[in-house]
């Protein structure tokens, strides 16, 4: 049949749009359920992001952790040699090994102190891909001075306006004193509240007891064209049990991996979001199972007159899919707002993502479907033999 | 081009009847509490005739317009519908055969949500293998004849009664219906606009050739029958020309039942 001839008049559309308060009941019980799952799965996704803010900003294609190295808050070391190991393969173009850890900061301000993510590595090798670090990196050549992370909670003191004031800002770390040399800007992360850089030498002087010839992280750069797969199966190959490879990739999934197994984020977030979802189930079944029964002797003329129940289940249907497309729009939108805010208020790295609007379109779709499909249980009443 | 139906009803040669009841009886309600409702009915109507079902209210009238209808399955008996038997049919047979069975009711019944020509187009658009455009433009024509041409993109709301059982007129005969099954459609009218509307109905029922079968109280519309049938308690009791059926049953008993219904 050609479309013109299959062309009807919108009866589902025309149902909703004649009771505007009722459509916009329903459109705002679909909204909010919407927002409460973008703003939910956005916190979830947006925590999980935030704890490898770091992660993202190595200038590596593979690492080299310590096999007992759980998360970035509890890094262990391991020889420093096995990443001058992986030199002697032929696809690995450059290494930079990285000391890790939490030392305690103290306030300039306040004199309190406060844990604070510390990265010590040669000032010369690279270390993040932003390219404005190397020139940065090079007052750290002198010893007891380190780099503090602009982005840093304030909790950690006013030391990056200090800084730009012109202010010599000196504090402890660890119990020596060390000088701010420079500011970078990485951001916090889960793990972290601060982040401060330094030179190996430094980082050795705040924290003696490394094992000498032990490092925590080991970047490892391809030569372009190299296949990362490849490389691992031949490192693991050549290198002994006591370093773990991975890709970049690998090391920030591993990290969200503990975030989200060993804490219960996930599922309080998650939860949050089914519960929006129920929530919206319900409005939309009230809304569309009033509208089928404030139409029941309508729907029975239309089979009185020869339509059949398929045809009118299929109006059902269409009222939920026209609600469902209706109300996530104004959902994706107020998500868009909220995010911004989110963003502006908690530096939580949560974005719309493509993603996560088509998990949010389609649990709003689920709900609207699902509920015209319970209420569609109500048409079996429409008995057209009754309407005499 | 209204006459140009192409609904695949099987027609039995012979069977010139629009309707053909036989020995058709009918009970509500199971065991202990069983009733019979219809006794024996017996009843035919040609195509373009125009019979009038009268009788006091809960006598079986409407019961026998629902099964003539194709809305109720068939008991007992035989209901020969444009020469499709109803008895043993399937719940989609008679889905398909409404479509050729126009129904107007005692409350229009018409679509809340629709204009007046979109409540029509309702009707129309049961016509296969027509554009929207050709069925829109059928509604159009029908509200015309209706006489609502001004009224077209009104919603029943804003409609009088009179109006809004012209629409359901409209919409019924829109559909290209072979048989026309009306139940009380000027109960809730005032007289005059009774007479018109009525008087409207069989003139176009006519036009296209399609029997009418009418349930009515109102003793002012028996002249435009070619019959008028009287049924009491289940059975059809009388049959004949309006004037005189209406006198013989014009008795205190049967005044009292108008009055209830």
């Amino acid at each position: 049949m050609a479309f013109w001839q299959g062309r009807r008049i919108p009866l589902a559309w025309l149902l909703l749009a004649r009771q505007p308060a009722r459509l916009a009941v329903a459109l705002a019980g679909i909204a909010f359920a919407g927002i409460l799952m973008f703003m939910q799965l956005g916190f979830r996704d947006g925590l999980f992001d935030a704890s490898v803010t770091i992660h993202k900003q190595f200038d590596a294609d593979l690492v080299l952790i310590s096999p007992r190295t759980m998360s970035s808050i509890a890094m262990a070391g391991f020889p420093r040699r096995r990443l001058v190991q992986a030199m002697a393969d032929p696809d690995v173009a450059g290494i930079t090994p990285v000391h890790w850890n939490l030392l305690l900061w103290r306030n300039p301000e306040t004199r309190l102190t406060r844990s604070i993510l510390t990265l010590g590595f040669e000032p010369g090798d690279p270390l993040f891909s932003d390219p404005g670090l190397s020139a940065k990196a090079s007052s750290l050549t002198q010893v007891g001075r380190v780099l503090f992370d602009e982005q840093s909670r304030p909790e950690f003191g006013p030391v990056a306006d200090w800084f730009r004031q012109g202010r010599t800002v000196e504090t402890e770390v660890a119990g020596k004193r060390v000088r701010v040399a420079g500011l970078v800007s990485l951001g916090p992360s889960f793990g972290a509240d601060g982040n401060m850089l330094t030179s190996r030498e430094t980082f050795l002087r705040l924290l003696p007891s490394t094992p000498p010839g032990s490092i925590e992280l080991g970047l490892i750069r391809l030569e372009p064209g190299a296949d990362p797969a490849a490389v691992i199966q031949r490192l693991k190959r050549s290198l002994p049990a006591d370093v773990r490879i991975l890709t970049k990739q690998g090391f920030e999934d591993f990290e969200k991996d503990y975030w989200r197994s060993s804490t219960a984020i996930g599922f309080i977030f998650t939860l949050g979001a089914a519960m929006g979802f129920v929530v919206g189930c319900v409005i939309v079944y009230q809304i569309l199972y009033s509208d089928v029964s404030d139409h029941l002797p309508e729907y029975a003329t239309l089979m009185a007159m020869g339509y059949r129940l398929f045809t009118l289940l299929g109006v059902v249907a269409r009222e939920g899919l026209l609600l469902a497309l209706l109300g996530f729009l104004p959902a994706w939108l107020a998500g868009q707002g909220l995010y911004a805010l989110v963003r502006s208020g908690t530096k939580l790295p949560v974005f719309m993502s493509t993603d996560r609007s088509l998990i949010v379109f389609v649990m709003i779709l689920t709900m609207c479907m699902g509920s015209a499909g319970l209420a569609m249980r109500k048409l079996a009443d429409a008995d057209p033999a009754e309407i005499f | 081009m209204l006459s140009t139906s192409s609904l695949a009803v099987p027609v039995r040669p012979g069977g010139s009847a629009a309707l053909r009841v036989r020995g058709l009886n009918h009970w509500y309600g199971r065991g202990g509490t069983r009733r019979q409702v219809l006794q024996g009915v017996d009843l035919e109507l040609r195509p373009g005739e125009v019979v009038l079902l009268t009788g006091p209210s809960g006598c079986g009238k409407t019961t026998l317009l629902t099964l003539v209808g194709a809305l109720r399955q068939v008991m007992e008996g035989s209901v020969e519908v444009l020469g499709q038997e109803l008895a043993g049919s399937s719940r989609a047979e008679r889905q398909q055969l409404r479509r050729s069975i126009g129904m107007i009711f005692q409350g229009h019944n018409l679509l809340r949500c629709l204009s007046a020509e979109q409540n029509v187009q309702m009707g129309a658009d049961l016509l296969p293998g027509l554009s929207y455009r050709a069925r829109r433009a059928r509604s159009r024509e029908w509200l015309r004849r209706v006489g609502l041409a001004d009224q077209m993109n009104q919603l029943p709301h804003d409609l009088s009664g009179g109006q809004k059982q012209r629409v359901a007129i409209a919409r019924a005969l829109a559909a290209e219906p072979r048989l026309l099954l009306a139940d009380e459609p000027t109960a809730a009218l005032d007289s005059r606009t009774g007479r018109e509307i009525v008087d409207l109905l069989q003139g176009l029922a006519r036009g296209q050739g399609c029997g009418v079968l009418m349930v009515t109280h109102d003793p002012r519309i028996l002249d435009i029958a070619d019959r008028v049938v009287r049924m009491e308690d289940g059975r059809l009791v009388e049959s004949g020309e309006g004037e005189r059926l209406w006198g013989a049953s014009r008795l205190p008993d049967a005044g009292e039942a108008r009055a209830v219904e």
